[in-house]
């Protein structure tokens, strides 16, 4: 077992961990922060999306070690208690969701997306999510949601 | 009193913003791996990597002593507590142990569980389980097969045949006792064109994003099992889990919590959450199991896979005489719950959108030593679109006719509805050419043909495809469904006035908690927010049969209005008596109650709700409270229909196929939520799409699934989508009081067809005729060689 110390969420959270550890599961197992979600086990579908020192990153890839030290924004985190981002409101006003698994590793990787390119053309939208499956929607409504974001300030940076 | 209370908008037919949202977007849904129950244990499947062969020896010594580890059980422990799995249809299947017992038959069939203390743990120590086989001959073309080649699956199953030979359409008795081919030989040789093609609807994997997971809790004291699952049907879970486990109903609770999306792989019952229940009642620990997702690949039914020998039959105007379709199903090893009904799906639906006087299908199932196919999403009716409107299309290209003129001198005209259709099904309703004509508009068809002509002067190759698609949905009556094809609704206005309702159809994305609350809140004239939707809980929810078959709102939202109908009703006769008024003239509005022509004197909602739960004084013959149920079954299935169009490039360099347009016209009835309905046909055509360009479930002659991750099957991205241009027709349905038709799977069965007619259009300078999916550029590539060559 090893000792880590991630912030999570603004929050310093320290736990030991097998070295085999991902990420993915000490947020989930450890910290019952389950709205990341599993989707995959080849790092392809994006379900797990969170955000690494600010940046979007697939947590069933990274280990809980290789994130020591760094902090961690998840789905829980990314608006304030009690509001919703930019993001999170724009898919829900155009119905960018249906069975919702995929959906907070979307809009992770969104805000990623606006962070570096507030203003992006529908084109860059479906390659921005391209990392990111979504078996429900054919991805319209997902598109039409990041661009309300974007005209709602969901560019702004998170924490 | 409520005289200024605000005019509440009518809300069936609005886009109302899902209810479901809120907590999904937070990370707030509550899907089965984020549950945990004290004491809970890891279940782990060892899986066999061959594809066919005989267990000779299982060594569980070194599971066994891993630290952490609980239990370990071989296929023969497991069949000491779980009898072989039952299936859903009346066809002779051979037993199915859910853990393989002495032959494994294809790869990622279940050979050992391992009970852990985490799902670490139980990984490795499966991973520690040794088996050896003796390999058997792999069966894997199901045209071979059923020749018996190389070799037999099932003993009892002679050249591997699952259901042998089942003929369908004109001259057929309904009890298939007399079969008379008069009819269909002279369509034949009345005809001036003939088309015959090989088709291939291929294998597909359903992939839902959330994985299936399971969590059963036995409780020994209680003598309870709680079984919570990522299921489409809690209810049927129940009864077969309370069937396998020795239990009685009353004493199983299947709960299907938040659900990642299920599109037909999620009907089946389970060999895991078989496993999961009896260990969990053999150990008296809670146990769960969640599934990776290469796991997922080989473990959870595929869907499609039918072979079409197609012949059509037509005179030199277009008209069509008759229609053949040999369908040869590849269901792999096992008949699951509904394995075997749905290519009987594709028989039903053969003819399509079209009148065409003799028909002749014949069904063979086949095993082969794949994972079994079930359910997925359109569930042979796509296969069916497929098949007959290629043949449309190929037939068209022979007359030199446009495929929609072609088309609408076949359709089945709207004084026809109901219309009895050869295959034995009843059309509720349909005005095909309208939907046509709006289709042909909204693409500016002649404009569109055009632009393709230009293209293809400047030696670009670009391709048209039209299909036209009708669909059964809203199933069913129970004669064509094993489980019952009702549905079940509850409605009570609680003492506050809030209405609670429970509903059967237990969703997974649907978006059922805002569509049943908006038809609600209409009936009872309260706002939306005021009705609250239970769903997936057998513990909740009384009775019901689950999602699939585009039934919920057709079905599952009948029974809810009928149960309110009953419920206001009985409002009407509190607020009567409170109000000293006839019931006929009691009027429900804005969130009052009141006499006709004397709203001023109304009550609230709440007041009367109050009433009716401390009646004093009780009305005479009444009893207290505001509750009631109904059980709906409809009389016939709906039978949604509508016209896809799409344009389509082929890159003459690479091969590779890009879509560049793509326009549904879709006729569902009346709608509840046309965002919802967007949604859903946005869904429906990415899947169907999916299928035509990039997805496709490839085995290696050895049996292995080559396309077994997300590595190698491709989901289709947001980058492999033009944006989809939606219309719609709107034909009600006779069949329940909301006319409406179901939408769920409609996407999926327009837009293969459709997109396969654009490619073959684009390689016609080639000499094409037909292109079997998927587009995969390499196949297209060497066309074009050829082509040159």
């Amino acid at each position: 077992m090893i000792q880590v110390a991630i912030t999570v969420n603004g929050k310093v959270r320290k736990a030991h961990v097998e070295p085999r550890t991902l990420l993915v599961h000490f947020l989930r197992e450890h910290l019952n922060l389950t709205g990341t979600h599993v989707g995959c086990d080849t790092s392809q579908c994006g379900a797990c999306t969170v955000l690494i020192d600010g940046r979007s990153a697939k947590s069933c890839t990274i280990f809980a070690v290789q994130a020591d030290g760094s902090s961690v924004t998840t789905i829980e985190g990314l608006a304030p208690e009690g509001q919703l981002h930019p993001l999170q409101q724009g898919f829900w006003e155009e119905h960018g969701l249906q069975c919702g698994y995929c959906t907070p590793g979307m809009i992770m990787s969104a805000a990623n997306l606006l962070q570096d390119n507030p203003s992006p053309s529908e084109q860059q939208i479906r390659e921005g999510i391209a990392g990111n499956f979504c078996r429900c929607t054919g991805y319209q409504h997902i598109v039409n949601a990041i661009q309300h974001a974007a005209k709602h300030g969901g560019g702004k940076a998170v924490r | 009193m409520a005289t200024s209370a605000p005019v509440l908008p009518k809300l069936i037919g609005e886009r109302v913003k899902r209810r479901e949202d809120p907590r999904l977007i937070q990370g707030r849904g509550t899907y089965v791996d984020d549950l945990k129950v004290t004491g809970m244990r890891h279940i782990a499947f060892k899986r066999c990597d061959i594809a066919h062969g005989t267990i000779t020896k299982i060594d569980t010594s070194a599971a066994e002593k891993m630290d952490g580890v609980e239990a370990v059980f071989t296929g023969a422990d497991i069949a000491k507590i779980l009898a072989p799995m039952p299936i859903g249809t009346p066809f002779p299947s051979p037993p199915h142990h859910a853990v393989a017992v002495d032959v494994v038959r294809y790869a990622g069939e279940p050979v050992a569980v391992v009970v852990a203390s985490d799902r670490y743990t139980a990984r490795d120590a499966a991973d520690a389980i040794v088996v050896s086989y003796d390999p058997l001959p792999v069966v894997i073309d199901p045209e071979a097969a059923m020749e018996g080649k190389p070799g037999i699956i099932h003993k009892d199953f002679p050249n591997n045949l699952a259901v042998a030979l089942v003929p369908s359409g004109t001259g057929v008795a309904p009890d298939f006792s007399k079969i008379d081919n008069t009819a269909v030989d002279k369509a034949f040789a009345d005809a001036e064109v003939v088309i015959s093609q090989r088709m291939v609807n291929h294998r597909l994997v359903p992939n839902a994003m959330e994985p299936r997971g399971v969590l059963a809790h036995w409780e020994p004291g209680k003598e309870t099992m709680t079984i919570w699952s990522s299921t489409q049907n809690p209810h049927i879970l129940k009864t077969m889990i309370a069937a396998m486990n020795g239990l009685g109903q009353h004493q199983v609770r299947a709960i299907a919590p938040e659900v990642g999306g299920g599109f037909g792989a999620k009907i089946n019952i389970y060999a895991e959450e078989y496993v999961c229940s009896v260990v969990s009642k053999k150990l008296g620990m809670p146990i769960k199991w969640i599934e990776d997702r290469s796991e997922a690949f080989v473990a959870t039914t595929h869907g499609r896979d039918i072979i079409g020998y197609i012949d059509i039959a037509a005179r030199q105007d277009g008209k069509v005489l008759g229609l053949k379709m040999r369908l040869i199903a590849d269901i792999g090893a096992y008949n699951m719950l509904l394995t075997a009904a749905i290519p009987t799906l594709t028989m039903l639906m053969a003819n399509g959108t079209y009148d065409i006087p003799a028909i002749r299908t014949t069904l063979t199932e086949v095993f082969t030593n794949k994972t079994p196919t079930d359910a997925y999403r359109g569930a042979g009716r796509p296969e069916a679109t497929y098949f007959v409107e290629r043949a449309m299309d190929m037939l068209a290209r022979e007359l030199n006719m446009d495929p929609a003129e072609l088309r609408r001198k076949n359709f089945i005209k709207p004084n026809q509805f109901p219309y009895q259709t050869q295959m034995g099904a009843v059309y509720d309703s349909g005005d095909y050419e309208r939907a046509l004509d709006v289709a042909l508009k909204a693409a500016n068809w002649n404009g569109l043909k055009a632009e393709r002509d230009k293209a293809r002067k400047e030696g670009r190759l670009v391709g048209l495809g039209l299909a036209f698609y009708v669909e059964v949905c809203g199933l069913g009556p129970s004669s064509s469904l094993p489980t019952g094809g009702w549905e079940h609704g509850q409605v009570t206005v609680e003492r506050d006035g809030r209405i609670t309702a429970t509903t059967g159809a237990s969703p997974h994305g649907q978006g059922n908690e805002t569509t049943f609350a908006q038809m609600l809140a209409d009936q009872f004239s309260v706002p939306f927010e005021h009705v609250t939707i239970l769903h997936g809980d057998t513990g909740i929810v009384k009775q019901g049969i689950g999602t699939f078959g585009s039934r919920s709102q057709a079905v599952a939202g009948t029974a809810l209005h009928l149960a309110g109908t009953k419920v206001k009703k009985k409002m009407a006769q509190f607020a009567a008596a409170m109000l000293e008024a006839s019931e006929d003239d009691i009027v429900f509005e804005n969130g009052t109650i009141s006499v006709k022509g004397a709203p001023a004197k109304g009550k609230t909602f709440a007041e009367i709700a109050g009433y009716a739960y401390v009646p004093v004084p009780l009305p005479p013959g009444m009893e207290p409270g505001l509750s009631d149920e109904a059980f709906f079954e409809p009389a016939n299935n709906t039978y949604p229909f509508g016209c896809h169009i799409s344009m389509l490039e082929i890159d003459k360099e690479t091969g590779e196929p890009k879509l560049l347009k793509l326009v549904a016209v879709d006729d569902a009835g009346n709608l509840i939520n046309p965002l919802i309905v967007e949604g859903q046909i946005h869904g429906g055509l990415a899947q169907g799409i999916g299928q035509a360009m990039v997805e496709e479930a490839v085995y290696n002659e050895d049996g292995q699934l080559m396309t077994g991750s997300f590595m190698d099957y491709a989901i289709p991205r947001a980058t492999d989508f033009p944006r989809f241009e939606l219309s719609a027709t709107v034909t009600p349905t006779p069949c329940n009081p909301f006319g409406a038709k179901g939408v769920g799977e409609a996407g999926t069965l327009g837009s293969t067809p459709c997109i396969v007619s654009a490619a073959v259009d684009a390689l016609s300078p080639f000499g094409v005729k037909h292109i079997d999916m998927m587009l995969r550029p390499e196949k297209l590539w060497r066309i074009i060689q050829g082509g040159r060559a």
